[in-house]
């Protein structure tokens, strides 16, 4: 039977169907913010599981990342005899790019697959319908507040980890391969453009927080009510975001240029 | 502002313990002379490819306690859930007080809610709070109630099932039989004027059964609550029901009493209050030849009496 009819076709109106109902649940989750408003609190119970509990991993791999890019900026441009670049090219290149970029990676692991399963769970064990019996909205009441949390706890965890980073550089720069102090930090606050390098960055970032939270949320809501259906549900959030986060940036950076 | 609201609840409270037992009222509680509060018409349902109701026609009477028995796989929590809007049929109308809930708008539905009680197969409690903060949930939600009178409402409901000493406790910490009560604490909070449970008794033990029998029954004579009791026990269900459907086969294959149900002669309430595998349910789901299945020749196994449906 699956040999007679074409599997690309089907695969592809899948994915278009699925596209198409995401789209259509973020309505309705715009058109419910209003009222989530009520459950304030909810939201900002999310805020704190999903923004405050990220901040270890957050901030351990910025400063990871920071002392990589320190390191090996370092190495590049000493060829150039010009290491007294390296704050600039590794602030810059933290607030456009890898700020927001990992930031959202991480977060899609951290805090994505974890609302994705919550949701799932509440979906599996008939919460998501007792909720309703009891005449409260879930996507008022489960939904919006998650995903207002992403996009709040993104850019947050973005300028945390952005810190940290150029912390990581001045580090491994500055500490250990002997930079001078100020020549690090005067470069760095004469190149760098609070509007078109930070905002922007933080424009991503907000961006890229609403994406995987709809997507985690999604994914969560629409889950098959079993096990399997939420292993699933979970693995396609991280996968899903992945590819959305890097191809949204893609298009936001050709035209924040 | 709160002055009204708490007024209104504090006479609604549920005193267990003072339960009408006079007998003037099994007379007023014939189901005949009683109007319907709900009306099912010609619903018919089809999940899965599989039909669940074939054009089944009933009514709930207003103030009464109604069970809905039938086997399992019937559709009874189908049915449930056709009344309270959760899911719409593919036919047919349901009438709750003259409104017809499949038509109704998500509003219309959400307000419709607010005064029916339902108690979930299996239990579903919401996991992120105690079981304080699980019954206090409708209320937090929908009333601004102070604080002191929530307390109150909620550790009355508790003590009504049994577990108020349990108010602390987090959902995983109960065994299924108290996630059961704790649900039906969470369902009458609002003191509903409709209560719906799917299968009450299910991992009671007999003193929690008897407790929650008298519950379902009080909350019945002391607020004229309009009941809908689906459940297997029968030997329970008559001690509180004031009329009984059995549903198999998408329809309604007896009606009445459980006194007249007991006596029927029909070969459903023999097969089913009997529980004689033979009869017209099928104790088998709808199957192949079992010979067949088991890879001998088809029709060997013909004296297995129970491979097939019967009409
Ligand atoms: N979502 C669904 N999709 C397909 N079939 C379903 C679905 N929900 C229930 N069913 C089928 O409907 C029938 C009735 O289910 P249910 O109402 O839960 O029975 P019960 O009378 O035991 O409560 C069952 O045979 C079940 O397989
Ligand atoms: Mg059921």
């Amino acid at each position: 039977m699956s040999a007679v009819r074409p599997k690309p076709p089907s695969m592809i109106g899948d994915a278009l169907a699925q596209v198409g109902a995401c789209g259509l649940f973020l309505l309705q989750i715009l058109a419910a913010v209003p009222r989530s408003l009520r459950h304030i609190r909810e939201t900002v119970r999310q805020v704190w599981f999903t923004g405050a509990m990220s901040l270890v991993i957050i901030m351990t791999c910025g400063l990871f990342v920071g002392m990589v890019l320190g390191l090996q900026l370092y190495y590049v441009l000493s060829i150039f005899g010009g290491t007294a670049a390296l704050g600039t090219v590794v602030s810059l290149s933290m607030y456009r790019e890898l700020g927001p970029v990992v930031t959202a990676l991480l977060f899609a692991g951290r805090a994505g697959t974890s609302i994705t399963a919550e949701i799932g769970l509440m979906r599996a064990t008939d919460q998501i319908a007792a909720m309703e019996m009891m005449a409260v909205d879930p996507i008022a009441y489960v939904a919006a507040p998650r995903f207002l949390a992403g996009v709040i706890a993104m850019p947050l965890l973005a300028c945390v980890f952005n810190a940290l980073g150029i912390f990581g550089a001045h580090l491994v720069g500055v500490s250990w391969l002997g930079l001078d102090n100020g020549t690090f930090w005067s470069n760095m606050t004469s190149s760098v453009d609070v509007w078109k390098d930070v905002v922007n960055g933080v424009w991503k970032s907000v961006a890229f927080g609403a994406v995987v939270a709809l997507i985690a949320v999604f994914q969560g809501y629409t889950t098959a009510p079993t096990s399997e259906g939420v292993a699933y549900a979970t693995t396609r959030t991280v996968v899903f975001s992945s590819i959305v986060v890097l191809a949204l940036d893609f298009v936001m950076t050709a035209f924040l240029m | 502002m709160a002055a009204a609201p708490p007024l209104r609840l504090r006479w609604r409270f549920v005193q267990p313990d003072r339960i009408d037992v006079s007998d003037d009222r099994a007379q007023a509680r014939t189901p005949h002379a009683a109007d319907a509060l709900i009306e099912v018409r010609g619903l018919r349902t089809v999940l899965g490819g599989k039909v669940i109701f074939d054009g089944l026609e009933l009514d709930i009477p207003r103030g009464r306690i109604t069970a809905v028995m039938g086997p399992s796989g019937t559709g009874k929590t189908t049915l449930l859930r056709h009344i309270t809007g959760q899911l719409r049929p593919d036919a047919g109308s349901i009438r709750i007080d003259g409104a017809d809930v499949t038509a109704l708008p998500r509003h219309a539905l959400f307000a419709l809610r607010e005064k029916i009680g339902y108690l979930f197969q299996n239990s579903a409690l919401l996991t992120d709070f105690s079981v304080f903060e699980n019954v206090a949930f409708p209320l937090r939600q929908h009333l601004d109630l102070p604080e002191e009178l929530v307390r109150n409402l909620v550790l009355t409901k508790l003590q009504a099932v049994g577990l108020r000493g349990a108010a602390e406790l987090m959902p995983s910490e109960l065994s299924g039989g108290m996630a059961r009560r704790v649900a039906l604490a969470r369902a009458i909070v609002r003191d509903p004027t409709l209560i719906l449970y799917d299968e009450p008794f299910v991992g009671l033990d007999p003193i929690a059964l008897n407790q929650v029998l008298k519950l379902i029954r009080t909350l019945n004579d002391t607020l004229g609550i309009t009941s809908i009791l689906v459940a297997h026990e029968f030997a329970a269900v008559a001690r509180v029901a004031d009329l009984v459907y059995l549903i198999a086969g998408g329809k309604v294959v007896a009606r009445g009493t459980p006194a007249e149900l007991t006596r029927g002669d029909s070969a459903w309430t023999r097969q089913f209050f009997g529980g004689e595998a033979d009869g017209p349910v099928p104790f088998q789901y709808p199957a192949r030849d079992y010979a067949a299945d088991l890879g001998f020749p088809a029709g060997a196994a013909s004296s297995t009496p129970h491979t097939e449906p019967r009409p």
